[in-house]
């Protein structure tokens, strides 16, 4: 803790606020000393090699994975309280395969699929679920099966879906993963307009942050169990990262790229 | 034509036609979600191991109905709370139902009464059904449908998603416990109308055939619903009408005849599973 990026920043309103968060699994210390504070409408970009707690940070956000010590608050409640205003979309489902629904019941699922009782058919509610396939651009793929779709075309409708319960903080992981350069760049664009125009807090895991550089604000970067947040020209120095994995790293710039090396990955 | 109306004359036709319909469309709702699931193997184990609680129920000399029930609801909690894991469900279920088989061959060698009974539930024996075991069925039908009425949303959101599910507060766990209790009561009912052996064919024959034709669950439980229904009632008075073959044959061949070409001609949405690692999970 001895770089200033690696405190959190002051925040009038923090949608999520760690403070010095430990997290073990089985018996392996994932997380320790990790903080960090997430504002309204930021775009916050999770980074770190495999392994690093990534999407273990995302479940420790929904209450999922409970820290060992440390506080997590989100929206002001203890971290799984609030996840009615929480638009997850978690990496690897059963339901991308899917090949017995339409991609419209399965977007329903983030509306009211944890409701009780049948849910008999509402006007109001499939219009809700009209705009934001619209948000999308889903609406044209709304009557095919998720299976029969593309990865990208999927992820539009999986954010679709977290977009239903109007969120104030999305959680996404690895939205990018096994997208071709193209449908990369649909996804980034969508994520980002989501962003703004809902004033919606996004906090997502990814590899690479280069396709992303000029579109976030600010990245989480988690090594060696410790994490640093802030500005990416910031955090992504030869100082801050060597600090973090407690190895030299250096830091490559070239072409408007950034690469890390020399570091345990 | 006429001669299938004469049949309704009948009190033990009607009563057969009422049982076999609230079994039919108990059996095809509770079906869809289990062919969803891809817990069809539980569904073919349940009625199998009602048959040592019916065999058991012969031995005491109370209603084998009540002892289908007793220990369906047990096995399926059993089931429910010892196979979380997908990976070794099948072993789970299997241990369990093959060690009930043996109870209900040793309460069969124990008994020394009319085996008729015992064979009967077996293969069903849905003509044969009294009238108050037909009241039974329908209330304990009808009470089954009400459940998955109240569960449907979260039931379907944990059969198809249960990662969002989880993170949504759906009690996945929870649900599959209730799921599999709720099917241990269609299957005991089921096993009067079709036989513990046969009753397969009705819990996932209109359900599978189902899927493979229209996509909406809305859309697929009704059509399941109609196919069972259709397959009990042109069983039944099929079967009646000829006077020798059984009804449970009639009804499981309807259903195999009715799936056998919507397996080979209906292309469900093909299936490009991407690399992209469906089964894996991460910390």
């Amino acid at each position: 803790m001895s770089s200033p990026a690696l405190m959190p920043g002051p925040s009038p309103r923090p949608v999520i606020s760690a403070e010095r968060i430990r997290v073990d699994l089985g018996g392996r210390t994932i997380l320790s000393e990790v903080s960090f504070a997430i504002e309204d409408g930021e775009l916050v970009v999770i980074l770190g090699p495999n392994g690093a707690g990534k999407s273990t940070l995302l479940k420790v956000v929904l209450g999922l994975i409970r820290p060992v010590t440390g506080r997590v608050s989100v929206l002001g409640t203890p971290a799984g309280r609030a996840n009615a205003r929480i638009g997850y979309v978690p990496q690897f489902r059963a339901i991308e395969a899917e090949t017995t629904l339409r991609a419209r019941d399965v977007v329903r699922f983030g509306l009211d699929g944890n409701r009780w009782g049948p849910g008999w058919p509402s006007r109001a509610r499939e219009r809700r679920i009209d705009a934001v396939l619209e948000e999308v651009d889903g609406r044209e793929l709304a009557k095919a099966a998720m299976g029969e779709l593309s990865g990208g075309e999927r992820q539009r409708l999986l954010i679709a879906q977290a977009l239903l319960s109007d969120p104030r903080l999305l959680l996404l992981d690895e939205p990018l993963a096994s997208l071709d350069l193209g449908r990369e760049q649909e996804i980034i664009t969508l994520i980002r307009r989501v962003c703004r125009s809902r004033g919606v807090a996004v906090l997502f895991v990814t590899h690479d942050i280069n396709p992303l550089l000029s579109d976030i604000d600010r990245v989480l970067y988690l090594a060696n169990a410790r994490g640093a947040i802030g500005r990416p020209d910031q955090v992504i120095t030869r100082e801050t990262l060597s600090d973090l994995y407690g190895a030299p790293v250096e830091v490559v710039k070239t072409g408007g790229r950034v690469f890390v090396v020399g570091a345990r990955t | 034509m006429t001669g299938l109306i004469q049949l309704l004359r009948y009190p033990f036709i009607v009563n057969a036609l009422v049982t076999g319909s609230a079994v039919a469309v108990a059996a095809a709702a509770s079906g869809y979600f289990m062919v969803c699931r891809r817990a069809t193997f539980a569904g073919h184990a349940l009625p199998n191991i009602g048959f040592a609680g019916a065999a058991g129920a012969v031995l005491m000399g109370i209603e084998p109905v009540l002892g289908l029930f007793a220990i369906t609801i047990l096995a399926a909690v059993a089931m429910g709370v010892l196979a979380r894991d997908l990976r070794d469900r099948d072993v789970t279920v299997g241990v369990i139902m093959t060690f009930a088989l043996g109870l209900g061959f040793l309460f069969l060698a124990l008994y020394s009464g009319y085996a008729q009974r015992v064979y009967g539930i077996l293969f069903g024996s849905i003509l044969g059904i009294s009238v108050q075991a037909s009241r039974l069925t329908v209330a304990a039908a009808a009470a089954s449908l009400a459940a998955l009425a109240l569960l449907y949303r979260p039931l379907l959101f944990s059969t198809f998603d249960p990662e969002l599910a989880v993170a949504r507060g759906v009690p996945v766990s929870l649900l599959s416990v209730l799921f599999l209790v709720i099917l241990a009561v269609i299957a005991s009912l089921a096993v009067q109308v079709m036989g513990a052996l046969l009753l397969f064919t009705l819990l996932v024959g209109p359900a599978a055939t189902a899927t493979r034709i229209v996509k909406s669950p809305p859309a697929a439980i009704a059509l399941a619903t109609g196919l069972g229904l259709l397959y009990v009632w042109s069983g039944t008075m099929a079967a009646a009408a000829n006077g020798t073959i059984p009804v449970s044959f009639c009804i499981a061949s309807i259903s195999f005849l009715v799936y056998l070409p919507v397996r080979l001609f209906v292309r469900p949405a093909s299936r490009h599973r991407e690399a992209a690692g469906h089964q894996r999970r991460t910390a």
